[in-house]
């Protein structure tokens, strides 16, 4: 499992974002990913090996490297990337999810062919109900983490900027001991590339969080406006998708032929209706 | 995710581009990103463990490293390349776009959709025309600039593209001025130099593409043009002769009826 696992595992999720939420996976994948693993990973490469001190007590150099990378900036950026990335898992689950309970009610209404089968794994999924509230959960979280990990790099390592010279006087070091930084100025420029990727990563996160809010508003407030059409529309439409999962659950727990009886004097349920339409 | 997963994204805008910008595309994985893999990497490798500085005093060579040095040229073409191939990206995005906009309409059932299916919309290519035309525009231009950007902080940074063997050196805390040798330099002289080629190689390959782009762009214009000026007089003659086929239709359709009822 490395970067390229997480990028086919994330590619899936990717169908059934928003436009924001796809511009927001390819920054991450290409400007902070790739950077790391080929740009900045070598740059990194010989921090402790190159981190020189005036000294020759044995003991001060691995001490002092110890006092002032408690967690190499790589590590943390690593760290960061996962845990940014996996709430989107939420979304993949609650997907496959509702792509189950389709397929069961497929198997149950006796449509289970393949071809069937392949629409419900091909079709993407509308951002509405409990999966919008999913979506929304997993945009928070991403938001979440990365506020956090900016926060502890800015304690770890204040004002971002990597000095050549570091003092230390930590035992076994005799007095105090200039250390000499290794690369100071090649990491400085990438821990502020990094920085600013972040805060690009951090406002797509939060337009895509006003999309969303603001879909669901005008949605409503479209429902509110025109009962009558909304009914058909967005109500009608969460309505006959309630009547479904009722019906879809009373299935799954009796699987009784007269259901199933009644599901045929309903061809409306057996059709997949507009949730498998165009988005 | 590294240069492979790059490769994959960007071959499916191959797919999109004109003939210029597939060479484009050729060029900038043959002969920039895979010789920074197999070759400059291997150069640069061991470019501060071999940066030798005549004086023992601790720290004096990883400062004068750091101060000749800030920023490896590895480093910088990665970031280039990487910079460079990413406007590709919004030619994908708008394509990505546009068939989901057939898709719905062929979903709809809508009458103007041409497609037989869903599959002939996935696999089908795209001419750039319309707003399509001014993305693949705006990603050449945005191409060009990062080129351009970057060529100009190596000038800047390095001075003339060369790399010398030695390097004098007063930076704290080394005592006086300090010979630092520098490892392997004109290897990675050879190297900059195949590298900046490329680049330009690569900058006119994408002006010529931008040149043909709006060359195109106008001989349509001109074309739409000298139509519209002959469109009312050819509008007139499909209409009377619509009109003359329908009659003919109506006539002969008449004339089987009276054949068929006598």
């Amino acid at each position: 499992m490395n970067w390229a696992g997480l990028y086919t595992v994330l590619s899936g999720v990717n169908r059934h974002s928003t436009a924001i939420g796809r511009i927001w996976l390819s920054v991450i994948f290409i400007f902070r990913i790739m950077v790391l693993v080929v740009a900045a990973e070598s740059v990194w490469g010989d921090e402790k090996s190159a981190f020189t001190c005036n000294t020759q007590q044995p003991g001060c150099n691995s001490v002092c490297y110890d006092h002032f990378f408690p967690v190499s900036h790589i590590r943390l950026w690593a760290l960061q990337l996962i845990l940014v990335t996996t709430p989107a898992l939420l979304v993949a689950m609650h997907v496959a999810y509702q792509q189950h309970q389709e397929k069961k009610l497929l198997v149950l209404t006796g449509h289970a062919d393949a071809k069937h089968m392949e629409e419900v794994k091909k079709h993407k999924m509308r951002i509405s109900g409990s999966l919008w509230w999913t979506y929304v959960c997993s945009v928070v979280f991403r938001l979440l983490f990365e506020a956090v990990f900016m926060y502890i790099f800015y304690m770890l390592y204040p004002g971002y900027q990597m000095m050549r010279l570091v003092k230390c006087e930590a035992y076994p070091c005799p007095n105090i001991v200039d250390c000499f930084i290794s690369r100071p100025t090649e990491k400085t420029i990438f821990t502020v590339f990094m920085l600013v990727t972040s805060s690009i990563c951090i406002v797509l996160n939060m337009a895509e969080l006003v999309y969303l809010v603001v879909r669901a508003c005008a949605r409503r407030g479209e429902h509110n406006s025109n009962p009558s059409s909304g009914k058909s529309s967005f109500y009608g439409h969460k309505l006959s998708s309630e009547y479904k999962q009722n019906e879809i659950n009373q299935l799954l727990t009796e699987q009784d032929g007269s259901l199933k009886d009644m599901l045929r004097r309903n061809p409306g349920l057996q059709e997949k209706g507009d949730r498998c339409s165009a988005c | 995710m590294d240069w492979g997963a790059l490769h994959t994204i960007l071959g499916g805008v191959n797919k999109h581009s004109t003939s210029i910008g597939k060479i484009w595309l050729t060029v900038l994985f043959i002969f920039r990103i895979m010789i920074l893999v197999v070759a400059a990497e291997r150069v640069w490798g061991d470019e501060q463990d071999d940066f030798v500085c005549n004086t023992l005093q601790p720290g004096c060579k990883n400062v004068c490293y750091d101060h000749f040095f800030p920023i490896s040229h590895i480093r910088l073409w990665a970031l280039q390349l990487i910079f460079v191939s990413t406007p590709a990206l919004l030619v994908a995005m708008h394509v990505a776009y546009r068939r989901h906009e057939k898709k719905r309409q062929f979903r709809k059932g809508d009458q103007k959709c041409e497609y037989k299916d869903i599959e002939e919309i996935r696999r089908q290519r795209f001419h750039i025309d319309g707003s399509l035309w001014w993305t693949y525009t705006s990603s050449i231009f945005f191409r060009l600039v990062f080129e351009a950007v970057f060529m100009y902080a190596f000038y800047f940074m390095y001075d003339g593209f060369r790399m010398p063997r030695l390097m004098k050196c007063s930076a704290w805390p080394c005592p006086n001025t300090v010979d630092c040798f520098v490892s392997r330099p004109t290897e990675k002289t050879v190297f900059t130099i195949f590298m900046i080629a490329v680049s330009s190689i690569c900058i006119l390959l994408n002006v010529a593409e931008l040149c043909y782009l709006l060359a195109k762009f106008f001989l349509r214009r001109s074309k739409k043009a000298g139509n519209a000026k002959h469109q009312p007089n050819h509008e007139n003659k499909e209409e009377t002769k619509q009109n003359e086929m329908n009659e003919l239709i109506s006539d002969s359709c008449q004339n089987t009826v009276i054949g068929f009822t006598s």
